[in-house]
């Protein structure tokens, strides 16, 4: 059961939203989708759920294209968090979950299930107004996981939870995907996206500037970090050629090599200077990755 | 269950638990059992107080004041008329104290004509002052009639009014007679569909910008189609409107049932309730469904297009306004039905559910002339339903300061391919 994205444009008027995106989002994944605010990770969410159409491309999932009909099997986390204020938890999770096909008895059922399993169940009968927005959030995500979805797209599913919180529901995401879910992960959270997901994609204006494999994508990038703690003065690094970034900090310095090599040539500096206390050769963080790319063609 | 049921059972069931609607029911049966019952409610205020006038009368002759006191209770039984033995002073003094209502001074002038001076606490209610006029021009005239020797015959004459026979010359036209009877039905039918409409359209632009402020609407439409979800939530409101009505409706019965013996003549014969035209209350049921169908579409499209519940009100004004005129053209066409603004203002389709009933209700159209407004509104109503189904799914995923009806075409683009 694998997602395919095509080619897949949106324009709205003159405007393009995104532009010539392919993905390929394989069974029981969780997939990154990343990007600044406005790089049209929602628009996409919205092709993909249907709500808008394509305006050239394909997407489709086991081959078939999606409508209505599948709606059943799809989960949506949507990043602006919605639900009715004034309606009990149990009687709109029940309804959302009618909605996406699910008979009474076992919304019901799957709804204690969940319930408990996030320690809320005192939760079933209150409006959703007098929660906490932690606890509502909790709620959301619920709504979209409680008819077992084979595919779940969650846009900030962890914004706003307290890392207890996190926590309980990042093991809730796994579980779902080790049951066959393919999931679709947005997030700004770097680490949680390094932390769960093998795959991703880095969206910048409407287009894709980093697809593949997380562990490719670190490789790819060459780069690699160096973390020094000493006591004498590294400022002379700098001048360093192959050194693409120095940040000093207040017991030593971090800095950005473009490749291993110069790491060597760094550490035989050193080496003449003084007594060393820590010398790191890091991978690249996501999060550099992705300040990279995406930040670079902010400065542009 | 399909999703439209379900959407159907969910907007029906959430409304009629809602305070706000049983609040209101309850309001309107209150009414409704106020009305039925207003001569019971009168007659229990009545009887507890003497509510008649008590009028002191100083005059010079006896005759005119037998003929005073017959003229006034002839106009008012429960005014109690009272020759005042004393003088005007006196008179006045019991009048300050509230012995006397009012106080008529009647004398003959030089002239020897009649002269009255009239003494209450305060002469703003000037009902009686009219009654004691007609009555005191009566006796005058009299008195003259009876100086010119006039026998009891001519006199009689002179009273009787002119009589005027009316009479339509069109043949289908109905007789005044007619018209008034039709006139009370339709006219408390005519405030039942403009009230339909405007509270149901206005609850479903409501109910539409709050799913959309809420955010809950994105989860919705990637569940089932919007165009699903607005006829459902359509039909939901159409049928809690139905319900509301029919409960409405089933209390006026019995508790006019009820009060059948009082209200014999007075207010009802005179609103023409006592005969209930079958025709009108079908073509009442049939113009409520298509008239509040094309509205209810109209109020979804434009609910659909604001993002927060505090601007539902300023986009349904436009709404709101096309109801309006057509009401006012129709209290207007009430008293004169086969006036042409009114005939042609029927074919419009956004006033016909309103216009087109009052000419029905109230005198015979041509089949035809029915059957084309009737056409034309159907064919407006399935137009209506493209276009707000259309702007609908475009305009649920809008937000943003929405202004006017350039978020049409933006909510249209919206579900185009580009």
């Amino acid at each position: 059961m694998s997602l395919t994205l095509n080619n897949v444009t949106k324009k709205f008027g003159s405007h393009t939203a995104v532009r010539q995106l392919s993905l390929e989002i394989p069974e029981s994944e969780i997939f990154g989708f990343l990007g600044a605010n406005g790089a049209g990770k929602t628009t996409t969410f919205r092709m993909i759920l249907g709500l808008l159409q394509q305006t050239d491309g394909s997407i489709d999932w086991n081959g078939e294209s999606i409508n209505y009909h599948k709606s059943h099997l799809i989960g949506y986390l949507p990043e602006e968090r919605g639900l009715y204020p004034k309606l009990k938890i149990v009687d709109q999770l029940v309804y959302l979950a009618r909605l996406r096909g699910m008979n009474k008895s076992d919304a019901l059922q799957q709804l204690d299930y969940w319930l408990d399993r996030f320690k809320v169940p005192e939760y079933k009968g209150k409006k959703v107004e007098e929660l906490s927005k932690g606890n509502q959030q909790k709620i959301q995500f619920i709504s979209a996981v409680l008819h077992n979805p084979k595919l779940l797209i969650l846009d900030e599913p962890f914004s706003g939870l307290d890392p207890v919180n996190v926590e309980m529901l990042k093991e809730a995401v796994v579980d779902l995907k080790d049951q066959g879910t393919s999931i679709v992960f947005s997030s700004h959270r770097m680490e949680h996206v390094e932390e769960l997901c093998e795959h991703l994609c880095i969206m910048h204006h409407g287009s894709p500037v980093v697809h593949g494999s997380l562990r490719q994508i670190k490789r790819d990038f060459g780069k690699k970090n160096v973390v020094i703690r000493s006591d004498f003065d590294l400022s002379f690094i700098q001048d360093i050629s192959g050194v693409t970034r120095f940040k000093k900090v207040s017991e030593g310095c971090d800095v950005q090599i473009e490749s291993e090599h110069v790491a060597q040539k760094i550490f035989d500096a050193l080496h003449q200077k003084g007594f060393v206390r820590k010398f790191d050769l890091e991978e690249p963080s996501l999060n550099d990755i992705f300040i990279e790319k995406v930040g670079a063609s902010y400065n542009e | 269950m399909n999703k439209f049921g379900i959407i159907l059972r969910h907007t029906y069931g959430t409304h009629i638990r809602s305070k706000s609607f049983i609040i209101s029911t309850i309001i309107t049966l209150l009414i409704v059992v106020g009305l039925t019952n207003f001569q019971n409610i009168m007659n229990m205020f009545g009887d507890g107080e003497d509510s008649g006038d008590r009028v002191a009368v100083i005059s010079d002759s006896e005759p005119i004041f037998n003929q005073l006191q017959q003229s006034l209770n002839a106009v008012n039984e429960d005014a109690d008329i009272v020759q005042f033995n004393g003088t005007s002073e006196e008179a006045q003094a019991a009048v300050k104290e509230e012995e006397f209502d009012y106080f008529v001074h009647v004398q003959l002038n030089e002239n020897n004509n009649l002269a009255a001076t009239y003494y209450a606490m305060e002469i703003s209610n000037s009902g009686f002052v009219d009654t004691l006029q007609q009555s005191l021009g009566q006796i005058k005239t009299g008195l003259i009639a009876a100086e010119a020797n006039l026998d009891q015959e001519t006199i009689q004459q002179f009273y009787a009014p002119v009589p005027i026979e009316k009479v339509a010359l069109e043949e289908s036209a109905k007789t005044e007679e007619e018209l008034s009877s039709a006139r009370g039905l339709v006219y408390f039918m005519l405030f039942l569909i403009y009230f339909a409409v405007m509270m149901y359209g206005n609850m479903i632009a409501t109910e539409v910008a709050n799913e959309k402020s809420s955010r809950v609407m994105e989860i919705i439409v990637s569940s089932v189609s919007p165009i699903v979800q607005m006829f459902g939530k359509i039909t939901g409101i159409a049928l809690l409107g139905l319900t509301q009505f029919a409960v409405i409706i089933g209390v006026s019965y019995v508790s006019i049932t009820a009060n059948q013996d009082s209200m014999v003549g007075g207010m009802f014969e005179y609103f023409g309730l006592s005969n209930i035209s079958i025709s009108t209350l079908f073509y009442g049921l049939l113009f409520f469904i298509l008239g509040y169908l094309l509205y209810a579409m109209l109020a979804a499209m434009l609910g659909s297009l604001v993002s927060r519940t505090e601007e539902v009100q300023q986009a349904v004004t436009p709404m709101i306004f096309m109801v309006v005129i057509a009401f006012l053209i129709a209290m207007y066409g009430l008293n004169d039905p086969t006036s042409s603004v009114v005939t042609i203002t029927s074919y419009i389709p956004f006033f016909t559910p309103i216009i087109m009933f009052m000419r029905v209700g109230m005198i015979d159209v041509p089949i035809w002339e029915v059957a084309l407004s009737i056409g034309l509104l159907v064919i407006t109503i399935l137009i209506m339903a493209q276009l707000a189904a259309r702007v609908y799914r475009g305009g649920v995923l809008m937000y943003g300061r929405s202004s006017s009806w350039k978020d049409i075409k933006k909510a249209l683009q919206l579900t185009k391919k580009e």
